[in-house]
């Protein structure tokens, strides 16, 4: 319903996200929080710093294109651990799906878009048509879904087709051209390209995988959008990322900020997240564009 | 095993032939992972479905099963528990009357008496198998009594496979014997902090492992839970155990069993022993799940008899969650029942009323725990011990309906009582403790 002209994907709402930032010349950052963490309100006013909002309340700097918003999980199998430290914290303190409402509306108020990382059971136990309703009415644009792949997402797509919201599915290195071309198809807005064979968390460098992958994808499927997440976690990657993919997906360096503070004690202290989203978003910025000549040609 | 006098019904045999291609038993089971698990799940179903068709393979599990693990394990009447559970003594009493002896029979099927302790080693070999026939050289597995990882690194260390166990923290600690025992067999043992430190943890991290290492790494998975094919591919390899209880009970008694009793966590030593029965529509069928302090409370472990549908660990089945669907603590005696989840075999079963699902509270199996330990001279793993209290309840129930002849009820004792020995003399020292009103430790 909400092809763009001229590509054989569909962009849906946050696929146009990234095609804007390409129109600057640049590849988008998307960032990664859990809601919930350190509190409920705290994770909120982290997500709006993710955004750029500074201690004014108005927007500062330059922060993330899109926010991933994560839904804590008891048993979350794609986390890795410092984003499992603070789901765990987060449950622990009573966070509830319908605080993932409360997040998307924060951040679409700074006029970021959001998308929701969340398990597949907590969705199911919502109800796929309810979940979208209300994400809708929040003002989300879509789910990325980790333990959900096209095969069992019956549900899935009839809810996000009712209410016109994005699928992004998970693709990885080990995945046979078959699954990429049929999950790619399966995607609206963009796929997330998982860039090592692993869970999430910062590394010190992303794998060679990465720029393999988003090639396997690109010849398969031209026209499609992919973020590429799982390791990058400075300017410098996000940058490199950018080179060849249409996103940069930060999480753990992020999350870890957060638990940094919240272990010294003073949980709302935004600084270290700040100067993080400065760095990546400075990164962005200065990135080749090899991928823009693609795009606008 | 090629004619039976028994004749089989047609309908319950298509049971039999699930789970479909995509893996689904009805609305449950399925495939819910990350997609970079796809390959591997791909790889494992091809490899088993070639296996399952090649009479080498079969040859050299059969070798193994007979000339390692000591297969066909026997089945045992155990008539002074039977009569114990009926009667409160073990003795024959009273005059002998005239006409058909109406006793019940209680058979346990022994899979204690396999090597390693359990049932468990079934699973093992033959998924050890295909992971050399894949190529792989490092198996990874979760356990939460540590049955399954014994017989995991069992099987390492028999094939030359690298091995790493995740077990929950907790159940380190509950069951520090096994653990030795993995250490000793030269498998890495994981003690795991994350969650609730007990096996639906273990299972996380293991998934997890997997998730960076599919390429040289098999993980064995040891229930029949967890995403299309384990279901099936667990499910075929205890199927052993119904295989020859069917014959040896056709063989000793001539008549199929009136029940089989099992328990279920996973259910893994329930679907090998429900197997072969399954067709058998005057076989009655009963899993007994883990009632901890009882399914009223919020502390047990029985997820078909308390539990909403959901997904858990790759596949939809009954798991205990919480209103929003956030996976609940499951609680047991016994850590091997220990588990939020189901196979989804299971919760198809109970949803079609193949077969029935009852809970056993910890109260409940720790005396037929030593009820069977006083009466035979067998201790059975807890976990057993929950079938075992199951058949007690069978056993008066069928007692009481007006039969042909008397019943004769199938359990499978899936495992030995070693491991469970301080666990056991805890619990009743405590329950001695409150008899005589001593102030607790």
């Amino acid at each position: 319903m909400s092809t763009s002209e001229n590509t054989g994907f569909d962009q849906g709402i946050t696929g146009k996200i990234f095609a804007a930032a390409r129109n600057e010349g640049r590849g988008a950052l998307v960032g990664y929080l859990p809601v919930g963490y350190p509190t409920v309100p705290g994770s909120l006013e982290a997500m709006r710093a993710l955004c750029g909002i500074g201690d004014s309340g108005t927007k500062e700097y330059a922060g993330v294109d899109l926010v991933e918003i994560g839904m804590p999980y008891s048993d979350p199998v794609m986390d890795g651990v410092t984003v499992q430290k603070a789901s765990t914290r987060a449950l622990q303190r009573g966070v509830r799906v319908r605080d993932v409402f409360s997040a998307v509306e924060a951040v679409a108020e700074t006029g970021t878009a959001a998308v929701v990382m969340i398990y597949w059971n907590l969705v199911e136990h919502y109800g796929p048509h309810a979940f979208a309703r209300d994400l809708v009415a929040a003002g989300g644009a879509g789910l990325i879904t980790p333990d959900l792949t096209p095969d069992e997402a019956g549900a899935w797509f009839e809810a996000s087709d009712s209410y016109g919201l994005d699928r992004i599915f998970l693709v990885a290195p080990s995945s046979s051209d078959e699954r990429l071309a049929a999950t790619v198809d399966s995607c609206r807005g963009w796929v997330y390209a998982t860039s090592l064979m692993g869970v999430t968390g910062a590394r010190a460098q992303v794998s060679s995988a990465a720029p393999a992958l988003v090639e396997r994808i690109r010849s398969l499927r031209p026209q499609a959008l992919a973020g590429v997440g799982l390791g990058v976690s400075n300017g410098a990657q996000a940058a490199e990322v950018n080179g060849y993919a249409d996103a940069a997906i930060v999480g753990s360096a992020l999350v870890a900020t957060l638990i940094q503070a919240d272990d010294a004690g003073s949980p709302d202290d935004l600084a270290g997240l700040r100067t993080v989203v400065a760095d990546l978003a400075t990164g962005v910025r200065s990135g080749t564009s090899e991928s823009a000549v693609r795009l606008s040609n | 095993m090629t004619s039976t006098p028994i004749a089989r019904a047609h309908s319950a045999a298509q049971d039999d032939q699930l789970p479909d291609d995509s893996g689904h038993f009805g609305r449950f089971g399925g495939k819910f992972v990350p997609e970079a698990l796809y390959v591997a799940l791909d790889q494992l179903e091809a490899e088993f479905g070639r296996a399952m068709k090649d009479p080498q393979f079969w040859a050299e599990l059969d070798a193994l099963r007979k000339d390692y693990s000591g297969r066909p394990t026997p089945i045992t009447e155990v008539p002074r528990f039977t009569r114990a559970a009926l009667t409160g003594s073990p003795e024959l009493t009273g005059v002998p009357v005239d006409g058909p002896d109406t006793s019940p029979t209680i058979v346990l099927k022994r899979e204690d008496l396999n090597h390693t302790g359990s049932h468990k080693i079934n699973n093992v070999l033959g998924q050890a198998l295909l992971t050399k026939r894949m190529g792989k050289t490092r198996v990874i597995a979760e356990t939460g009594a540590g049955q399954h990882g014994v017989a995991t690194a069992t099987a390492a260390a028999l094939m030359g496979l690298e091995c790493r166990i995740y077990m929950g923290k907790v159940d380190t600690e509950r069951q520090a014997l096994n653990v030795a025992r993995m250490q000793l067999l030269g498998a890495e043992v994981i003690a795991v902090e994350s969650g609730t430190q007990t096996l639906k943890d273990a299972m996380n991290d293991a998934l997890r492992d997997w998730v960076a290492s599919v390429e040289d790494t098999h993980y064995l998975i040891g229930t029949v839970a967890g995403p299309h094919p384990f279901p099936k591919v667990v499910r075929e390899f205890q199927r052993v155990i119904s295989t020859e209880a069917r014959a040896q009970l056709l063989e000793r008694y001539d008549r199929l069993p009136d029940a089989v009793a099992a328990c279920v966590g996973g259910g893994s030593n329930a679907l090998g022993i429900f197997a072969d029965f399954i067709p058998d529509e005057s076989v009655r069928l009963y899993g007994f799940e883990a009632g901890g302090d009882g399914v009223e409370t919020e502390r047990h472990a029985a997820s078909i008899s308390s539990g909403g549908v959901g997904v858990l660990h790759g596949t939809r089945s009954f798991v205990l969650q919480d209103e929003d669907g956030q996976t609940k603590d499951s609680h047991s005696i016994s850590a091997g029942l220990d588990y939020p989840g189901v196979g989804p075999q299971h919760a198809w079963l109970a949803d079609s009323g193949r077969a029935s699902y009852e809970a056993i509270t910890d109260s409940e199996a720790m005396d037929a725990f030593r009820l069977l330990s006083e009466t035979e001279g067998i201790i059975p793993a807890i976990e057993s011990a929950h079938a075992l209290a199951g058949a007690i309840k069978l056993v008066r129930r069928l007692s009481e309906e007006d039969r042909e002849q008397p019943p004769l009820i199938l359990v499978s004792l899936s495992g030995r009582g070693d491991k469970d020995v301080d666990t056991a003399m805890k619990w009743f020292a405590d329950i001695h403790g409150e008899a005589t009103g001593s102030s607790e430790l």
